[in-house]
């Protein structure tokens, strides 16, 4: 089977044929964005310095370096994903704000970010959690740094990368959740296992 | 060497020793995960352990921390009072992180609260955290560096139970938060309990169980056996790698205990990701050194 790739500016057709579980892969530009810049442009109404439309945001706080003689170039060193569920208060206006197509992180996000997902026309992605060395070597160049104030992790590095993934889609266009639908499973089994559990520690005298 | 040398000499081994520490897994972590790859067969379970072994053989063969997130750093030392550098340890240590920042690199992760500000050498107000125990009648140091990464300290808890919730509140509180929040903690994962009379108390053994080697029991039999019913429930819930469900959920399940007062039940829980960065040195009194955890490193 070959690779699914999807390339910015992503298209809305190419994301809508997508369901959770598949693996896909990204050419193109990917920016990271965590909870400060959540924070900036949602609840302090700061302008974005970097435009996202059709493009992929990275919840991720990276390693970088600055490359020696080019001062305010840099390169990765290590770039992994971040707990997506941190940015869920504000992901669906951030969604609807900058028109962002792809959103990669780590575990699941809730119902606000599935229905901006199927509002807007966007995807959630994970990318495995602490890979990243790996997630490193599909960075092509880090073209850009913004509001590099907020501190190396919470900066947005705008880069460049080539068959980032893999990527498994966990929220589709249609809102589906893939961990929400894990997490009921792992508490439909839990009920059973802790009353089985409990029924060994009565250690009281 | 006079006190300026050994200073010196243990500063930098510590440096080397903490960037080591997110490069390379210690032994006991990469067996575990080795043994729990091979039990799964599924698409995503065997995508994401892939992803894993990958990552850690290109950390290994570019020198680079295996996950961005090289943390908070923690040491919790056990000094000899005869230690020849028992008065000098928290400032070389504090500068170990710094020379390990620039080194490794490792990502700035200290924030002074309130100011808001990253510090941007990841020593700050208490950073590195140092935890102290003092060994009578020893000129040795043994030192274990923890890297407390965001993801995997989130689903951190501690409370204070009533007695007669017993000890089933502590096993609901567990399955409860790994469960919820575990799954996006980069599982398999390793779940450090604490059980005492305060929460402070109980929080602290807590991720003192993650110090503990893979396969190691609690010394007490009814908590060896509440630590196997424990990992065993919880790998029945059949989380996975990266949550996306497998045949495991964790690494292994640690509780250490002290006495508590008999109107609480204090519990703590702390988990360790699968990139779980914690390494063991010991130092002699002449400044040689044992890498413990990971045999035959070269720092």
């Amino acid at each position: 089977m070959s690779k699914k790739i999807l390339t910015t500016p992503i298209q809305n057709e190419e994301l809508e044929s997508l369901a959770i579980g598949d693996i896909i892969y990204l050419n193109g530009y990917l920016v990271s964005s965590r909870d400060d810049v959540h924070q900036r442009l949602i609840k302090q109404h700061k302008q974005l310095p970097v435009d996202l439309a059709g493009k992929a945001i990275f919840h991720a706080g990276p390693i970088m370096q600055e490359i020696a003689g080019q001062p305010g170039r840099y390169r990765v060193i290590s770039i992994g994903p971040t707990t997506s569920m941190r940015m869920e208060k504000y992901e669906k206006e951030f969604i609807a704000q900058t028109g962002l197509k792809l959103m990669v992180g780590k575990g699941g996000m809730g119902q606000d970010t599935a229905a901006g997902c199927r509002e807007y026309k966007a995807i959630h992605a994970v990318f495995p959690g602490g890979c990243a060395v790996l997630a490193a070597n599909s960075v092509e160049e880090v073209e850009a740094v913004e509001w590099l104030d907020l501190g190396m992790p919470e900066a947005m590095w705008v880069m460049r990368v080539k068959e980032f993934g893999p990527l498994i889609v966990s929220i589709d266009t249609r809102g589906n959740n893939l961990f929400e639908n894990n997490k009921k499973a792992f508490n439909l089994k839990k009920e059973a296992i802790v009353e089985e559990i409990c029924r060994h520690v009565d250690y009281l005298e | 060497m006079n006190t300026k040398e050994q200073c010196e000499r243990f500063i930098d081994i510590m440096a080397r020793f903490t960037v080591y520490t997110g490069i390379y897994l210690p032994d006991d972590i990469h067996a575990k995960l080795k043994e729990l790859r091979e039990k799964e067969d599924s698409a995503l379970a065997t995508i994401v352990y892939d992803a894993m072994f990958e990552d850690m053989k290109l950390a290994g063969e570019s020198h680079r921390p295996l996950c961005q997130d090289t943390g908070v750093i923690q040491y919790f030392v056990q000094v000899g009072t005869g230690f020849p550098l028992l008065d000098e340890i928290e400032d070389c240590l504090r500068e170990a992180v710094k020379r390990a920042t620039i080194l490794g690199p490792l990502r700035h992760n200290a924030v002074e609260v309130f100011d808001e500000k990253n510090t941007g050498n990841n020593v700050g107000k208490r950073i590195p955290w140092i935890d102290w125990e003092i060994i009578p009648d020893s000129d040795e140091a043994k030192i274990y560096v923890y890297m407390a990464g965001g993801g995997c300290s989130l689903p951190g808890i501690a409370r204070v139970l009533m007695p007669l919730e017993g000890y089933e509140g502590v096993v609901k509180l567990v399955f409860d938060q790994i469960t919820s929040y575990g799954i996006n903690a980069c599982p398999p994962l390793l779940v450090g309990i604490g059980i005492a009379g305060s929460v402070e108390v109980a929080a602290k053994l807590s991720k003192k169980a993650l110090l503990r080697p893979i396969g190691s029991q609690n010394s007490n039999p009814r908590g060896a056996e509440l630590e196997a019913r424990i990992e065993a429930g919880l790998n029945a819930i059949k989380i996975g790698p990266g949550g996306l469900m497998g045949e495991n959920s964790v690494l292994g399940v640690h509780i250490e205990e002290a006495a508590r007062h008999p109107a609480t039940i204090a519990v703590g829980l702390s988990t360790g990701c699968w990139a779980h960065r914690r390494a063991v040195i010991k130092f002699k009194a002449d400044m040689e050194y044992e890498t413990i955890s990971h045999k035959g490193a070269i720092l």
